[in-house]
C-alpha cells in the first residue's frame, strides 16, 4: 500500500543550521491500516506526513503508494491519491469561497479541471446529504463563505473534503489540536466513522496518548526522526498510557520521562 | 460646454481603460499578485495593433492579435515567477523593462500615427451619425460587456474556481490536486491579454500608438479598482464588483478631466494619480477604524450604564 524505504530529510542543508529531521526511515502500511502517530515536539511527525504528501522533496529514499513510485512527484500530483487535514484549521479550505465551492473543488480531486461549471445543480443535492452527515447544521448554509465558520466547523469540512473523493491514503496531522475539547471529540468521532465506513488507509498524528491507543489498529512512536516503537492489533489494544511512557524511556535510554517529554 | 464635452470624452476613455483595470483585477485581487508587467503589455497591445492596422489588417483582427501578444507577455512574467521562482514584483519589472525594447522593435519607432489607416472607431463613424465621444462610449460598452460577462462565466467554471482558490489559499488548492503554478501562469496570461486588448482599443480610438502609452497603467488600474471598491463596497455581488471597476475607471477619468479643466498642468497628472490611489486605499482603513471606535463607545457605554 504505502511503503517508505530509507527516506531521509534535512532542512537548511549547507548552513550552520543544518538539521536531519527524518533519518533513513522505513515504514510500510497495509491496505486498511489506520495508524496513529505519537512522539515529542520536533520528533518529525509533521515532516513525515509532509514528505509523504510531497510538501517538501525528500533527500533520498523511495516512497511508493499503491505500487506507484511517487518519490519525485510534486505535491499536486500526489494529492490525486492522498487526502489531507492539517493542524491549522485555516489551511484546508478557501476562506473567501462558499462551502459548496470548496466541496466541489475537493470532489474533483484527481480530475482534470475543465470549463464546465464549477458547481453543478446535481452536486448541490449530493453535498447537502454529505454535509448533513457532519451533524453541524451546515447543510442549510452551503452558500456561506467558509471564512465565517468556526475552526471546528472548518476542520470537519476539511475532513469531509479530504474524503469526498475516496483517497488511497488519508493523512491527518493533529487535526483536532487547535479545537476546544468538545469540538475535538466530535471531529475525532467523525474521523473514526469516516475511516471505518470507507475502509480508508490512514495516518493520524495526535498529541493525545489515549486517543492514539483507542483509535486505529496500529500505533507508531517517533523520536528524533526515527520510528522507535511500532505496534498493532491485539497488542496495541492492550496498551496503557504507562506502557507507552515506558517504551519511550527504553528507547531513548533515559529515566523519569514524563508525558510532557513524549507529547511536547 | 467644453466641460461637458471633456466629461463625455472621459466616460469613453474610462470604459476603454476599464478593460485594462479588469485585467489588473484578475491578478491584483483574484490571484493576489502585484503584476507590474502591465505597463509594458498595455503598450505592446497598442504597438501590435498599430503595426497590424498599418499593414491593412482588419481592426477587429488587430485587437485579437494585440490580445494574443498580451497573453505572451503574461506568459513570460508567469514563467519567471512560477518556474524561475522569482518574486512576482521582480518578474513583472523584468518583463516591463524588456517589453520597452520589444515595443520599440515592434513599432520601429517610438510613435505610430494612424491617420491614414482605418480603425474600428472611424469605420463606425462612417456608418452611424454620432459624435466621436458617443462612438467611443458605444464601442467601449460593447467590449467591456463582453469582457465582464466572459470573466464572470470563466471564474464560475471548474478552472476559474481553482484560479480564485489559488489567490485565497494555495495550500488548499495543491492539496486538492491542482497545480498552483499553472493557475498563476494562466491568470497572468489572461490578465495581460485583457490589458493589451485595452491598449489596442485606446490606440485605435486615439489613432496613435506610443511606446510610452502604458507608463503608470498599473497605478491607473489600481485607482479604478479601489475607487470602485470605495463606492460599491468590497462585499458587493460579483457581477456588480466587475462593473464597479469600469465605473471606477470612468470616475478616475472624470476626476482627471475636471482637474485638467481647472487648469492643472498635465505634467502633474501622475502625481495626482498616485494621490488618488493613496487616498482611495486609505479611506476604507480610516472608515473601519472610526466604525470600530464608535461601536466600542456605543457598546461599552451601555455596559457602563448597566453597571451603574
Ligand atoms: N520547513 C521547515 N524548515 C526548517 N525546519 C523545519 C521545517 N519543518 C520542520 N522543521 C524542523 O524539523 C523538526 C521536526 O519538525 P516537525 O516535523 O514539525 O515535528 P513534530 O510535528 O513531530 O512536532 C523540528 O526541529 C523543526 O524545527
Ligand atoms: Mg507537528
Amino acid at each position: 500500500m504505502l511503503k517508505l524505504e530509507k527516506v531521509s530529510k534535512s532542512f537548511h542543508i549547507g548552513t550552520p543550521n543544518e538539521k536531519c529531521v527524518i533519518k533513513s526511515l522505513n515504514l510500510e502500511l497495509k491496505e486498511g491500516d489506520f495508524v496513529t502517530v505519537i512522539g515529542g515536539n520536533g520528533a518529525g511527525k509533521s515532516t513525515l506526513l509532509n514528505l509523504i504528501a510531497g510538501v517538501y522533496p525528500i533527500d533520498c529514499g523511495i516512497i511508493t503508494l499503491n505500487g506507484q513510485n511517487i518519490s519525485l512527484a510534486p505535491e499536486y500530483q500526489r494529492a490525486k491519491l492522498i487526502g489531507r487535514v492539517f493542524q491549522d484549521p485555516m489551511m484546508g479550505t478557501a476562506a473567501d469561497m462558499q462551502i459548496i465551492e470548496n466541496l466541489a473543488m475537493a470532489a474533483r480531486r484527481g480530475q482534470k479541471r475543465s470549463l464546465r461549471w464549477g458547481v453543478t445543480k446535481k452536486e448541490k443535492e449530493q453535498y447537502y446529504e454529505a454535509v448533513k452527515t457532519l451533524g453541524l447544521g451546515l447543510e442549510d448554509r452551503l452558500t456561506t463563505k467558509v471564512g465565517l465558520l468556526s475552526g471546528g466547523q472548518r476542520q470537519a469540512l476539511t475532513l469531509l473534503m479530504a474524503t469526498l473523493h475516496k483517497p488511497q491514503l488519508l493523512l491527518l496531522d493533529e487535526h483536532t489540536a487547535a479545537l476546544d475539547p468538545a469540538t475535538s471529540t466530535k471531529v475525532l468521532t467523525l474521523t473514526n466513522e469516516i475511516v471505518t465506513k470507507q475502509h480508508l488507509t490512514a495516518m493520524m498524528v495526535t498529541h493525545n496518548m489515549k486517543d492514539a491507543i483507542d483509535i486505529g489498529n496500529r500505533l507508531i512512536m517517533m523520536y528524533d526522526g526515527h520510528i522507535i516503537y511500532d505496534v498493532e492489533g491485539e497488542e496495541k489494544k492492550k496498551l496503557t498510557v504507562n506502557d507507552l511512557l515506558k517504551k519511550f524511556e527504553e528507547a531513548i535510554g533515559e529515566e523519569f520521562v514524563n508525558d510532557r517529554m513524549l507529547l511536547g | 460646454m467644453p466641460m461637458l464635452l471633456s466629461l463625455q470624452g472621459a466616460i469613453g476613455q474610462g470604459i476603454l481603460w476599464g478593460i485594462m483595470a479588469l485585467g489588473i483585477y484578475l491578478t491584483f485581487r483574484i490571484l493576489d499578485i502585484a503584476d507590474l508587467s502591465v505597463d509594458g503589455s498595455f503598450a505592446t497591445g497598442g504597438a501590435v495593433c498599430a503595426v497590424a492596422l498599418i499593414a491593412g489588417i482588419h481592426p477587429i483582427l488587430a485587437i485579437l492579435l494585440a490580445t494574443l501578444s498580451g497573453f505572451l507577455a503574461g506568459f513570460v512574467t508567469g514563467f519567471l515567477h512560477t518556474k524561475c521562482k522569482m518574486p512576482a514584483i521582480l518578474a513583472g519589472i523584468l518583463t516591463q523593462l524588456a517589453l520597452y525594447s520589444i515595443n520599440l522593435r515592434i513599432m520601429g519607432k517610438s510613435n505610430i500615427p494612424l491617420l491614414q489607416s482605418s480603425t474600428l472607431f472611424k469605420d463606425f463613424a462612417k456608418v452611424i451619425p454620432l459624435t466621436s465621444q458617443w462612438i467611443t462610449i458605444c464601442i467601449g460598452i460593447f467590449f467591456s460587456l463582453i469582457v465582464v460577462i466572459g470573466i464572470y462565466w470563466f471564474l464560475g467554471t471548474e478552472f476559474g474556481s481553482c484560479l480564485r482558490a489559488t489567490g485565497n489559499n494555495e495550500n488548499m488548492v495543491r492539496a486538492n490536486g491542482v497545480n498552483t503554478d499553472t493557475m498563476k501562469l494562466f491568470g497572468l496570461m489572461l490578465s495581460n491579454g485583457l490589458v493589451a486588448m485595452s491598449g489596442a482599443l485606446v490606440t485605435q480610438q486615439q489613432s496613435v500608438a506610443d511606446v510610452k502609452m502604458g507608463t503608470g497603467a498599473i497605478v491607473i488600474g489600481l485607482a479604478s479598482i479601489v475607487i470602485g471598491e470605495v463606492i460599491f463596497g468590497k462585499k458587493a455581488g460579483f457581477k456588480l464588483r466587475l462593473t464597479s471597476i469600469i465605473v471606477g475607471s470612468i470616475i478616475y477619468r472624470m476626476i482627471v478631466a475636471i482637474v485638467l479643466q481647472m487648469g492643472l498642468n498635465t505634467d502633474d497628472l501622475k502625481l495626482l494619480t498616485a494621490f488618488i490611489v493613496a487616498v482611495a486605499l486609505t479611506v476604507p482603513v480610516i472608515v473601519n477604524k472610526r466604525k470600530r471606535l464608535s461601536m466600542y463607545k456605543k457598546l461599552t457605554g451601555k455596559e457602563l450604564q448597566n453597571h451603574a
